[in-house]
C-alpha cells in the first residue's frame, strides 16, 4: 500500500474523526493533535489496514480510544478539563452558534453527558452511523446503543424544555 | 409534512426507535425553518447537529515529517551548552598558563642576565688572579 492508496482509503473520514476527538476532548486544537496522530498511528499500521474489512468503524473505534487515553492521562498529572481554559478561535461553529443560545445550550448540554451517551449522540446525531456500526466502534450491543442514546436524547429534551420555561417565567 | 406525523416520529426518536430515513424526515422538518412553536426544543437540537456536521478538521494531515520532538530538541541543546562550557573553561586555563609561563620565562631571563653580571665579574677575577700568578712565577 503506497501513500496515495492509504490517503484514499482513510481520508474520506477524517472530519469525522476530528469531530468524535473534539467532542470528547472539548478543544478544536487538541482534537487536531489527536486526528494528526491518529493518522501516524494508521499509516504505521497501514498493512493491517488492507485486511479490516471495515476501516473506518476501526479508525473510530481508535479515536475514541486514544482520547479516553489521554483524558486518562490528564486526570492522572491532575489537569481537569475545565471548559475555559481553552480560548476557541472564531470557527465557523462559533459564529454561528453566536446569535442562537439556545443552539449552543445544546453543545453545553451534550457535554454534560456521561461518555458513552456523548459517543452515541455524536456518531447517530451529528455522523448519521447504523446502530451496528456504532455497536461495532464502542464494543457494545446495538440494544445498549439504543438505550444510551435514548437517555441522552431524552435528557437534552428535558433541560431544554427546563430551561426554556425558565425564561418564559 | 403532517404535524401529528412529525409527533409520532418525535416520540419514535426520543425511544432511539427511528431509522436513518426517519431521522433525515425529522431533519428535514426542523431545518426548513417552519417549526410548530411547541416543538422548538427539537429544532435547537437538529439545528446544533446540522451545525455540528458541518465543522471540518482545518490542518492538513502529515505522514512524513514527525512534528519537532521537543524532548530530544532539549537534550541537544543542553548537551551543547555543556560542551561550550568544556572547551570555554579549557581555553581559558590555556590563557592563564600561558600567562604564568610568560610571568615565569620573564623572571628567568632576568635572573640569568643578573647570573651573567656576576659571571662577568667573577671572569675579571680570574684574569686578576691569573696577572699575579703570572707575576711570581717569572720571578
Amino acid at each position: 500500500m503506497n501513500q496515495s492508496d492509504f490517503l484514499n482509503s482513510v481520508l474520506p473520514f477524517k472530519d469525522k474523526m476530528f469531530r468524535l476527538a473534539k467532542r470528547l476532548l472539548v478543544s478544536s486544537e487538541e482534537a487536531e493533535d489527536a486526528t494528526q496522530e491518529l493518522y501516524f498511528k494508521l499509516w504505521k499500521n497501514k498493512e493491517k489496514i488492507a485486511v479490516y474489512k471495515n476501516v473506518e468503524a476501526f479508525a473510530m473505534t481508535m479515536t475514541k480510544n486514544y482520547c479516553f487515553d489521554r483524558l486518562k492521562s490528564k486526570q492522572a498529572s491532575n489537569l481537569t478539563l475545565v471548559h475555559s481554559n481553552y480560548k476557541e478561535k472564531d470557527t465557523s461553529l462559533d459564529k454561528q452558534m453566536e446569535y442562537q443560545d439556545s443552539v449552543s445550550q445544546v453543545h453545553k448540554l451534550i457535554e454534560k453527558l456521561p461518555e458513552k451517551q456523548k459517543l452515541v449522540i455524536q456518531l447517530r446525531d451529528v455522523e448519521e452511523y447504523d446502530f451496528e456500526e456504532i455497536g461495532k466502534m464502542l464494543d457494545l450491543k446495538p440494544t445498549a446503543v439504543r438505550v444510551a442514546l435514548s437517555r441522552a436524547r431524552k435528557t437534552i429534551r428535558e433541560e431544554l424544555v427546563k430551561q426554556h420555561n425558565y425564561g418564559i417565567i | 409534512m403532517e404535524l401529528s406525523k412529525i409527533e409520532q416520529l418525535l416520540e419514535k426518536y426520543q425511544n432511539a426507535e427511528t431509522t436513518l430515513q426517519e431521522e433525515a424526515t425529522l431533519k428535514n422538518y426542523f431545518l426548513s425553518g417552519d417549526v410548530a412553536s411547541h416543538l422548538q426544543e427539537f429544532e435547537s437540537m437538529f439545528s446544533y447537529f446540522a451545525i455540528s456536521k458541518a465543522e471540518k478538521s482545518v490542518k492538513p494531515i502529515q505522514l512524513n515529517t514527525k512534528k519537532k520532538n521537543w524532548k530530544w530538541m532539549s537534550v541537544a541543546a543542553s548537551i551543547a551548552l555543556l560542551f561550550s562550557v568544556y572547551v570555554g573553561n579549557n581555553y581559558v586555563q590555556e590563557q592563564r598558563t600561558k600567562a604564568q609561563y610568560a610571568e615565569v620565562m620573564s623572571t628567568l631571563k632576568l635572573l640569568s642576565s643578573n647570573l651573567n653580571k656576576g659571571n662577568e665579574a667573577v671572569a675579571s677575577l680570574y684574569t686578576y688572579e691569573d696577572a699575579v700568578k703570572k707575576m711570581f712565577k717569572t720571578k
